[in-house]
């Protein structure tokens, strides 16, 4: 098993690091997958997290200048690695304006990923601080444990409305409620709703859209029967939806939500080089 | 628009019914009186006062007059509610509190009278955020009684000469001594924390100084924990005028601009501290 890889462009580097402190705001720990061409960090629904997973998806060329990996064996070419995605995000803080960012997989006395960052210097030898971050390995045998989770069969597909108001509104809603029910309808329509014995709020979003989503065996094509004004609605942690909202530094290129009424609600970010995917489970 | 997002129509007999284009006019108010998380609203046809008070010893009211809004009606002579103060601030800035230039928040507000919520309809871009907040019996208020016949000291300050003091008070001080006096040193501002005391001297012909009508000498202290949320109102305002009375009950009232250049008025009463015997004055 052996991995080093090299980001040389600070543009990248900044990017990369932005990805990484959105997973360090979703998850304390979760698993990171590496194949040849792409990286995964993973979180799957345990309990420990409140039932909430996250897939998160990108492609190695886009951000490193090197990338060699070799998994633990020929037919089965990935390694997967548990590891505090928070240590990595500090690590990378201490990168803002190096030269390059070297991430090497060792285990000198346990696995860690050592990430040596080549700072500017004014004399001729470089500084390099480097930071070594425990990981953990995950045997072969569990790796069906992270498999990438499917659509679900969901009731109401809906653009997500600007997020820097949905941001504002969950972040004042987190104040007043623990809970908040996510609805949206087939008319582009979604609501955002707190009910507590002191207060109740709603805020209504309209003429947001709603994707069109193509499947091979026509089973969308049920949704015209349906009624277009009727609600989907799930009841959710606030907390969970505050830190993905809180984690989106850039606007995404595509935001929407997938609602399966009372069960989940499924949030997709796409930016250009990077898919973001975060389950948040109704509470019952 | 759904259905259950329309405000009512205006026919409606709301006990209190009141438009605002910009939401900040009356939520930056509140947040300058927002000490304790119970505040009493009261309105009647000049305009809306909202009243918090702690420790029964200290009470602030802010003041937004009927000309502020744009549509302002109270059906009877007067409407009395008591309401949870932080849930009313987070469902006013429900969209944030950033004042980027030519966005604001609008509001529309109705109570339809005693046990009923307050509805809060609040728009901004096209999205609206409809809120529906319980409402309490109104307690029982403190009366300072202080009218301007038993004023006994008074001097109105530029509010920018005393809010780098009111900002860098010594917490550590249990009370803050006001000495108001005809001769020196006219009006100064005593702390006694750990460190040691720190006095703050204004002189009577200072430029920050616009009124000074000292009749009588008069130190009295009153609790530094008190007086410290009162920082917030004095950061919005252009002016204070700080007034005592025989017993030594503070006022200190607020001249506050907002965006549109209205004037608006906090005023905060406070009671002197009595665990000071005179001989220590």
């Amino acid at each position: 098993m052996r991995f080093r890889a090299k980001i040389v462009d600070l543009a990248c580097l900044n990017h990369f690091s932005r990805i990484i402190n959105t997973i360090a705001k979703l998850a304390k720990t979760c698993i990171l997958r590496l194949t040849v061409c792409k990286l995964y960090f993973i979180l799957s629904d345990k309990v420990a997290n409140g039932g909430a997973s996250m897939w998160c998806e990108l492609s190695q060329g886009n951000f490193f200048d090197e990338f060699q990996m070799e998994g633990v064996a020929a037919e089965h070419n990935e390694i997967y690695l548990e590891l505090v995605p928070d240590n990595l995000s500090r690590a990378l803080k201490t990168a803002q304006s190096a030269k390059a960012v070297k991430i090497k997989l060792t285990n000198k006395h346990c696995p860690c990923l050592r990430v040596a960052v080549e700072l500017p210097s004014l004399s001729s030898s470089s500084r390099i601080v480097t930071h070594d971050i425990p990981v953990g390995v995950i045997p072969r045998r569990m790796w069906n444990d992270f498999r990438e989770p499917s659509v679900p069969d969901f009731d109401v597909s809906i653009y997500l409305p600007v997020l820097k108001t949905m941001k504002s509104v969950v972040e004042r809603m987190k104040n007043l409620s623990n809970f908040i029910v996510v609805e949206a309808n087939l008319s582009g329509e979604m609501n955002l709703k707190i009910e507590t014995d002191l207060v109740s709020v709603t805020t209504h979003f309209k003429d947001l859209g709603n994707p069109p989503w193509a499947s091979a065996d026509g089973c969308r094509s049920s949704a015209q029967g349906r009624d277009l004004e009727s609600m989907a609605e799930a009841c959710i942690d606030i907390k969970k939806l505050q830190q993905l909202l809180a984690g989106q530094q850039v606007n995404p290129t595509k935001a929407l939500c997938n609602i399966v009424r009372k069960r989940v609600v499924h949030f997709i970010l796409l930016h250009e080089e990077v898919s973001l995917q975060y389950f948040i489970p109704a509470i019952a | 628009m759904p259905f259950s997002a329309q405000p009512p129509a205006s026919g409606e007999r709301y006990a209190l019914s009141a438009s605002l284009d910009n939401a900040r006019h009356l939520s930056s108010l509140l947040r300058a009186v927002h000490f304790q998380d119970h505040a009493t609203c009261f309105a009647t046809a000049s305009g809306l006062r909202v009243t918090v008070e702690d420790a029964k010893c200290i009470q602030a009211n802010a003041f937004i007059q009927a000309e502020i809004f744009q549509e302002f009606s109270v059906q009877e002579e007067s409407v009395m509610f008591r309401v949870n103060l932080s849930v009313l601030l987070d469902c006013l800035t429900i969209f944030g509190t950033s004042s980027l230039p030519g966005t604001s928040t609008a509001l529309r507000m109705c109570y339809r009278g005693y046990g009923h919520p307050l509805m809060l309809f609040l728009e901004e871009g096209g999205v609206v955020t409809v809120c529906k907040i319980n409402t309490q019996e109104p307690e029982e208020l403190l009366d300072f009684d202080f009218c301007s016949t038993k004023v006994v000291n008074k001097i109105i300050l530029q509010s920018e000469g005393l809010r780098e003091a009111f900002a860098e008070l010594d917490m550590t001080s249990e009370v803050l001594q006001i000495t108001m006096s005809p001769d020196k040193p006219y009006f100064r501002l005593s702390t006694f924390g750990n460190a040691g005391s720190a006095h703050l001297d204004y002189p009577r012909d200072s430029d920050l100084v616009e009124a000074f009508h000292c009749n009588q000498t008069q130190t009295n202290r009153y609790k530094i924990a008190l007086l410290k949320p009162s920082t917030k109102a004095l950061a919005l305002s252009c002016k204070v005028s700080i007034r005592t009375d025989a017993q030594g009950f503070l006022s200190l009232q607020y001249m506050i601009r907002n965006e549109d250049g209205q004037i608006c008025f906090v005023e905060y009463y406070c009671c002197p501290d009595e665990n000071i015997t005179e001989a220590e004055l």
